[in-house]
């Protein structure tokens, strides 16, 4: 983890902006599935139980209620774990929520390996690719708690189903909250490299590109938080002035943002693209950080991609 | 705003039924494809519904205070289409479009292509968690209106549909009202061989619904389970309906062949024949 930087929860954010829309909207309405204290949900709860209605372990038909709430014109959030909201509730998202066009904002907690020690079962891995092939979806996965905030305010607003991805463990937090939709922010800039990455990896992201500063080697970082809508241009535009892109996620590297990167680069601009991320696995059980290390995210590796990136465009030996 | 008369014309029922019905053949024959089965018994459920206790207005199809309906059986969309027609909520010639390209009447119905349908279904067990939905917003708006959604009884074998009416009982929606088109009969046979739902009234007691059993083709019937509905303020209500798939057309009757198959021009042909008045159709 990046030392550089105080941590914060992504979950407190969301959860005490959530109790912020809940003064501001009286009709705002939010669902939980029995995971209210983990999502932090139960802080609007415990504020306006009248619009909570935490409807235990039924994620689904969670989708559909949330959708059928919706569609009296009311903006609605639900959150639950990615592993159920993407996975088990899949077919519920797209067609209660996104097929309906209902204005339902799904808030899920857990993405990702950094859920540790419940193991693989609970690792959701795969949600930003089954939520991003939604037509009319948007997907948002903020690296640290200030985002969180920007990202919770920022759905609130924008008609339409969203999809948040949220992570378990407290993040370092490296960005200033200046979070919008459909923009890539700029956290570093740099003319040799460019690192795309999203979440929890944006902090590992900055550390590549402190420690190749040390040798003079100027890396650019964007924090694609907004991975739909997703900011083509700041990423063609790195493409063109650096000439590679690595991609940091802890996601599958099979539909995640990298593959993202890879095709949207291949169509206007090719340049070499490397993706870091989960490889075609499972997870397991064990420390969330290390987790990171032993599936192929560890700074070691990361630095090894760039300088054989850097290699490869002939700016070291 | 469609005043409940003091004495229930069932004669203009069933008339409107058999033209609902009708349409059925004519848009499953003309679209070659659909569902013609499940539309056909679910027409008198319809019918009472749209043409006697809903309130419902085609001047204001998007009244706050209206009733709402989420056929969630959303395969039967053709007969819903017919009905919202002879309601006047859409133009009768449209029907003839269902399934074509550039059609606002999709295979299963879609509120973003047609507004006046409440909520798309077509993946079952959907529309009546959309309905728990409606009926919350509803209760939490303080508006009184009927939330009525119709369930499959294929349906019925889908978790989803249960969380839902467990939602729908847990939070005693009263303004909620269930109707079971049980027909007896899904895609691959009947529901009793493939996967038994049965004793599906009591299922729906256990959950905390005012059931009641009726005659799914008898108007008189429906209408009193309709209206002791509307009574209701302690809980939601569940009607389980018998019905007949295909009914009406007496070689589609009681047949799962018919669930998802349209009839070809001279069984179109024949359907008609059965259904009042033979009717020479053009071609597909």
């Amino acid at each position: 983890m990046s030392p550089s930087a105080p941590t914060a929860s992504l979950r407190d954010a969301y959860g005490t902006t959530l109790v912020e829309l809940g003064e501001r909207d009286p009709h705002l309405v939010v669902f939980d599935a029995d995971l209210s204290g983990s999502t932090r949900t139960q802080l609007f709860g415990q504020k306006f139980p009248d619009r909570f209605f935490n409807v235990g372990v039924m994620e689904p038909t969670m989708m559909s209620m949330a959708a059928g709430v919706s569609l009296g014109g009311r903006t609605v959030f639900a959150s639950t774990f990615a592993v159920f909201a993407a996975g088990q509730a899949y077919n519920f998202v797209r067609q209660s929520i996104c097929y309906n066009r209902a204005n339902v904002k799904i808030v899920a907690t857990h993405g990702g390996l950094l859920v540790g020690g419940d193991g693989g079962t609970h690792q959701m891995l795969e949600d930003i690719g089954l939520m991003r092939g939604l037509p009319g979806m948007t997907v948002i996965v903020p690296a640290d708690a200030p985002t969180a905030r920007a990202a919770t305010l920022a759905i609130a607003e924008r008609d339409g189903p969203a999809y948040v991805r949220l992570t378990r463990e407290s993040l370092p937090s490296v960005t200033d909250g200046s979070f919008r939709i459909g923009r890539a922010a700029e956290l570093r800039a740099g003319s040799d490299l460019t690192v795309v990455a999203v979440g929890a990896l944006v902090a590992r992201a900055l550390d590549l590109a402190e420690d190749l500063a040390q040798v003079g080697i100027s890396v650019r970082v964007l924090d694609a938080a907004s991975v739909k809508p997703f900011d083509e241009a700041a990423v063609l535009k790195a493409a063109r002035e650096t000439g590679a892109i690595l991609v940091l996620e802890e996601h599958s590297v099979l539909t995640g943002v990298g593959s993202l990167v890879a095709s949207v680069t291949s169509e206007s601009c090719p340049v070499p693209v490397r993706r870091i991320g989960v490889p075609d696995l499972f997870g397991e059980s064990g420390d969330p950080w290390a987790l990171l290390d032993r599936y192929g995210m560890s700074a070691r590796r990361i630095r090894d991609e760039a300088w054989d990136l850097l290699r490869l465009r002939g700016k070291v030996e | 705003m469609m005043e409940s008369p003091g004495r229930v014309d069932v004669a203009s029922l069933e008339a409107t039924a058999r033209e609902i019905r009708r349409d059925i053949v004519r848009m499953t024959y003309l679209a070659g494809s659909g569902h013609p089965g499940g539309s056909l018994s679910v027409t008198d459920l319809l019918t009472a519904l749209l043409f006697h206790e809903m309130k419902i207005d085609p001047a204001r199809p998007d009244w706050p205070d209206r009733d709402r309906l989420v056929l969630s059986k959303g395969h039967a969309a053709p007969a819903l289409y017919s009905a919202l027609a002879h309601r006047g909520f859409l133009p009768k010639e449209e029907l003839l479009t269902l399934r074509r390209l550039g059609s606002r009447l999709q295979g299963h119905a879609d509120r973003g292509k047609l507004p006046v349908v409440e909520a798309s279904t077509g993946c079952l067990g959907q529309g009546i968690g959309m309905a728990v939905g409606m009926a919350l917003d509803a209760r939490l708006a303080g508006r009184t209106n009927l939330v009525y959604a119709i369930l499959g009884d294929g349906e019925c074998q889908a978790g989803p549909t249960w969380e839902a009416l467990m939602a729908g009982g847990h939070f005693r929606l009263s303004r909620l009202v269930v109707l079971l088109d049980r027909n007896g009969l899904e895609t691959d046979g009947p529901t009793e061989t493939i996967m038994g739902i049965e004793p599906i009234a009591d299922k729906f007691r256990a959950f905390r619904y005012r059931t009641v059993e009726i005659d799914g083709h008898n108007f008189p019937q429906i209408l009193s389970a309709l209206a002791e509905a509307r009574r209701s303020t302690d809980g939601p209500t569940a009607i389980v309906a018998r019905t007949v798939k295909g009914k009406g057309v007496s070689f589609m009757e009681g047949k799962s062949a018919w669930h998802g198959k349209p009839p070809s021009k001279a069984e179109a042909e024949r359907a008609l024949a059965d259904l009042g008045a033979p009717e020479e159709l053009p071609a597909r």
